[in-house]
């Protein structure tokens, strides 16, 4: 049976992890590949990087960045943030990267999807949304939750699947940094409306967030960053909860005596 | 030596780091001619079947994967690289694939979600040399829409996702998994060191 995916997400800004509340305020957390390392190590199903303040300068860190981690892990890891070209996308995923995430540059031209996914399959084309509560559902929200656009995150969703879209990043940015626990509405929302895995992602501070999540709404996946870096719970706590209440998830690795 | 086969589709970096992982020397090839020197073959691909196995035979690759099975030399197909070794897939059925084990590849149907993309247990159903680090209910890194229909005496593993679906197929010196070895931890890292020293 598929398991439920626990996934690490590591901002990363010159090639060191921070941690963001409401998307402001960061502050170093300590290496990235260091932290990869415990994750893996722990159990994480998959890992993703956003790299919080991509430009275009700094492009070759980014792809420099991948490469390092590509070397240390074997399990599945997507780069996202600042990605505004195929060619960029392409780059990173020669560097060692297996999925891209895009994020505003879709919103903005929606053909980068078509363009990615195209090229390099679905299955290397992540779209991560940047979702917030607004009087009629839900807004897409972009450039690191600054600019709303007006666009119903369903609508979007919706949109971005059909041009290719092989996966769903759906981040809360009402419940960024809150310990809320995650947004199991617009989860849900989404999840209900596209046939493509979901990740819900936003708010989470423990393991009963992530039992929530799997066993009231059809999310594949839920990824945490800020609760993971401060040893505050360990993918293993996360995992041991949810198998407990039934959820299918992949058992700490099997060591050969 | 083992030969990837290079035929400019997928990841092939994360394949040759996982071999030297497992202190295997992989090397990408690129020319047909030079998987005579090479001791076992790694067939890689991702993405459009259609897409692999039209570079696939554009670069010249078939009469030398199936000179080389015909010498007994090892071959191990990943993903894409293992759907081609059967007669053909669904996704485009005007590329055909190189028909080792007879059968056709087809989307995945019946289920919430396409891809199938995590990890999930396999069910050993046969034995094989490679897979003898491999336990029953293992978990391995899945992402695909298609998957080969199950071909009978050559299965020798399945995953549940809307029915049981085709994982590990395999005879000797053969072995083809649906499933990313390469990403797949642990786990895969046995795999691929099995596959290593038969070479």
């Amino acid at each position: 049976m598929l398991a439920k995916r626990i996934i690490p997400c590591l901002d990363v800004r010159d090639g060191k992890v921070v941690k963001s509340v409401r998307f402001l305020d960061t502050k170093d957390v300590g290496d990235a590949i260091e932290l990869a390392r415990r994750y893996n190590d722990d159990g994480a199903d998959e890992l993703v990087f956003l790299d919080i303040n991509a430009s275009f300068e700094q492009r070759r860190t980014v792809v420099e960045f991948a490469a390092r981690v590509a070397e240390q892990l074997f399990i599945p890891f997507t780069v996202g943030g600042g990605i505004s070209t195929a060619d960029l996308a392409g780059e990173l995923l020669r560097a060692g990267a297996d999925k891209v995430a895009v994020n505003s540059a879709a919103v903005r031209d929606p053909s980068l999807i078509a363009q990615v996914a195209g090229r390099y399959g679905s299955q290397a084309c992540v779209l991560s949304i940047d979702a917030t509560r607004s009087a009629t559902g839900f807004e897409v929200v972009i450039d690191g939750g600054r600019v709303p656009t007006g666009r119903d995150v369903v609508a979007w969703a919706i949109e971005a699947v059909g041009l290719g879209a092989g996966e769903l990043l759906v981040n809360s940015i009402d419940r960024d940094g809150t310990k809320l626990g995650f947004d199991l509405e617009l989860t849900s929302a989404v999840a209900a409306a596209v046939s493509v895995p979901v990740i819900a992602s936003g708010g989470a501070a423990s393991a009963a967030d992530f039992v929530r999540l799997f066993r009231e709404t059809n999310a594949d996946a839920g990824l945490a960053a800020s609760i993971f870096h401060y040893g505050e719970l360990s993918v293993g706590d996360v995992k041991e909860a949810l198998a407990a209440s039934g959820v299918a998830v992949r058992p700490r690795e099997r060591v050969l005596a | 030596m083992i030969a990837i086969v290079d035929y400019g589709v997928g990841n092939l970096a994360s394949v040759q780091k996982a071999l030297s992982a497992v202190g295997a020397e992989a090397e990408l090839v690129r020319n047909p001619a030079k998987l005579a020197d090479a001791a076992a073959l790694v067939l890689p691909g991702v993405g459009n079947f259609g897409h692999c196995s039209r570079e696939f035979h554009r670069f010249g690759f078939a009469p030398a994967v199936r000179d080389a099975r015909d010498r007994g030399i090892p071959i191990l197909g990943i993903c894409v690289g293992m759907q081609l070794l059967f007669d053909g897939s669904e996704e485009d059925a005007g590329e055909p694939g190189l028909g080792f084990y007879r059968g056709t590849v087809a989307r995945l149907t019946g289920v919430p979600r396409v891809p199938q993309i995590g990890w999930n247990s396999v069910t050993k159903s046969g034995d094989h040399p490679w897979l003898r680090d491999v336990a029953d209910g293992d978990y391995f890194y899945f992402v695909h829409s298609y998957v080969p229909l199950s071909t009978g005496d050559v299965a020798l593993g399945t995953v549940e996702y809307g029915g049981p679906r085709l994982a590990i197929v395999g005879s000797d010196r053969l072995l083809g998994v649906q499933f990313h070895p390469e990403k797949s931890g642990a786990n895969g890292l046995r795999l691929l060191g099995a596959f290593a020293r038969a070479a």
